[in-house]
């Protein structure tokens, strides 16, 4: 073999490797549509602000389910531990928005961090017990110390414009929309590098052969408490939006249909490509949104029949047939995904 | 005198009332190619997973180049040098073999935590995983997924991963295991195509095999080290001949 063989065969590894780290047009697309559509609708940017938090509450899920392969009935934990953490923040009088955000991402954190070793034995059935469980604890604690929470009563507090400038809240809902657009961007964004590293990598060893992982020098547990603790963050950050920009907060956040919810979400969109949260929650809020309309008591029934289909014919032999279909209106835009 | 390569010291590990392993001793000089042959059931498979940490000793000792590593865990055996091929793949399968190789490279040279910088982005592990890629013959095939490569890909794909954590003791369990006719000297060549200066510890059930690649080779039965010699004692021995039920190992 030659020295050109050799370069010609890096060159093939680098862009191998790479070819999912650079922006691709239809993301570009996907980002300034949404943008444009919380100008266009300035009427529905209560909804569009919804779908947003949710899309990054589905993200928080994706990081840990699709890419390391972590399963968790428990998500809401840290949307509740967030937005709770954000709420108290500025019913002290500390309102600034930003702060708030970081503050409840930090909580949420830390308190992933903390029982993260706990996901670290056992199957996926013990993951979804003890995330499960994590969860309804933390949802009590939140309702026995009403001193610091306000209890069944909830929590009045109030929120200074974004960064001084951009009121947000019920009388500055399309602030609010692109308040939320440019945090679920800039997390987006960071977690879509984080995913194409070497650290993303381990993840997907991870996910795939976790006995392999560890046999090649991976500490299967630390990069696992890593990304749950990240996740935690995101989550906890999304339950900071929700608190900032409703500002209402209740136990509810803390609710197993919540964690339940985000999980349809992301399998509705497709987990371990990170856009499937973000999709699977507009199309969820969306669809309970239009179907609640027409049938207000079973909008549920269609969101199951749909869930039933989606999971039975397999989302991939839908998505396949959609690529087809765009292929023959636009053969340059398929073709998303490995070779 | 250097420290031997890998040491065990009185190794027991008992399951219940069974000794698995008991009271296992030897020594695998650096730059070695050992074998470790026994019949079903002999304990192999628990020696390797005692050698690799997936099992922790009843009692003793367990050295890589002098070192104590007997409760270290198994990932950080591997960084110490000591790694492992599976009897059964364990592998990637949605991922490509440039992909498993990547995170193998990037683990060993410490930039496996790394969550910004792309991956492809450092040309060392580029260059590095091309080397191996081109070494095991695996470079037309570096961007498929690994679960559709035949399998005599995928066992060398297995034994490229072991050596990309740049091991100084490599165990091979069964590196032939299941490897149609055809493809099986592929298998061959890579393994005697290893780095000179790695030591080799052979699992295998093949006799050819191992009295081809082997320069020691150790009996293992009913999980105690039976007798270890050179290929022709090990051939002559009337013990071995016993324990393989009359079979000639040497045939």
């Amino acid at each position: 073999m030659s020295a050109s063989d050799a370069a010609a065969v890096q060159a093939r590894i680098g862009a191998h490797l790479q070819r999912r780290a650079r922006w691709r047009w239809p993301e570009i697309v996907f980002w300034l549509a949404i943008l444009a559509l919380i100008f266009v609708l300035p009427s529905r940017a209560g909804i569009i602000n919804e779908a947003l938090i949710a899309g990054l509450f589905a993200l928080s899920l994706d990081l840990i389910l699709g890419l390391a392969g972590i399963v968790s009935l428990g998500q809401a934990a840290f949307l509740g531990l967030g937005a709770y953490a954000a709420a108290i923040l500025a019913s002290w009088g500390f309102a600034e928005p930003a702060l708030g955000l970081a503050f409840g991402a930090a909580v949420a954190a830390v308190v992933g961090l903390v029982s993260a070793p706990l996901l670290l034995r056992g199957g996926d059935l013990t993951r979804l017990m003890v995330t499960l469980g994590v969860s309804l604890l933390l949802g009590e604690l939140a309702n026995r110390n009403s001193w610091i929470t306000g209890g069944a009563d909830g929590l009045n507090f109030s929120i200074a414009p974004v960064l001084g400038l951009f009121p947000i809240g019920f009388t500055g809902q399309r602030n609010a929309a692109l308040y939320s657009f440019v945090v679920l961007f800039i997390l987006f964004a960071i977690a879509r590098r984080l995913a194409h590293s070497p650290f993303g990598l381990a993840l997907a060893a991870i996910r795939e052969n976790r006995l392999r992982a560890g046999a090649l020098g991976v500490d299967t547990s630390r990069r696992m408490v890593a990304i749950y603790t990240i996740a935690a963050a995101y989550a906890g950050a999304a339950g900071a939006l929700l608190a900032q920009t409703t500002q209402i907060v209740s136990l509810d956040l803390f609710d197993f249909h919540r964690s339940a919810d985000v999980m349809l979400m992301l399998i509705i969109g497709g987990a371990g490509y990170l856009y499937g949260g973000l999709i699977g929650a507009a199309a969820f809020i969306v669809l309970r949104d239009v179907i609640s309309a027409a049938t207000p008591e079973y909008w549920e029934f269609w969101i199951g029949l749909a869930l039933v289909i989606l999971v039975l014919a397999g989302r991939e032999s839908i998505v396949a047939a959609a690529a087809r279909l765009i292929a023959l209106v636009a053969p340059r835009a398929a073709g998303r995904g490995a070779a | 005198m250097t420290a031997p390569a890998l040491e065990a010291r009185g190794l027991v590990r008992r399951f219940g009332a069974l000794a698995a392993t008991d009271e296992v001793s030897f020594a695998i000089r650096p730059g070695a190619r050992q074998a470790l042959i026994g019949p079903n059931g002999a304990g192999k498979t628990t020696l390797i997973n005692l050698l690799t940490g997936a099992t922790k000793p009843s009692a003793g000792q367990i050295l890589l180049h002098g070192r104590d590593i007997t409760h270290l865990k198994p990932s950080a055996r591997v960084r110490l040098g000591l790694s492992r091929t599976f009897q059964i793949n364990q592998l990637f399968p949605d991922l490509t073999p440039t992909e498993s190789l990547g995170l193998a490279i990037s683990e060993r040279n410490g930039s496996g935590a790394d969550f910004w910088r792309g991956a492809g982005s450092r040309p060392a592990v580029v260059a590095e995983i091309a080397e191996l890629l081109m070494h095991f013959g695996l470079e037309a095939d570096m961007d498929k997924l690994t679960r559709k490569l035949p399998y005599g890909k995928q066992r060398l794909l297995e034994i490229a991963l072991a050596l990309a954590a740049r091991p100084r003791v490599l165990l091979l369990d069964e590196p032939a295991a299941g490897v149609p006719e055809e493809e099986r000297r592929d298998i061959l060549a890579a393994l005697a195509a290893l780095p000179a200066d790695v030591a080799i510890l052979l699992i295998e059930h093949d006799m050819d095999l191992v009295f081809n690649f082997a320069d020691r080779i150790s009996v293992l039965v009913a999980g105690k080290i039976l007798t270890e010699g050179g290929p022709d004692a090990i051939a002559a021995d009337e013990r071995v001949r016993a324990v393989y039920l009359g079979e000639d190992p040497h045939a």
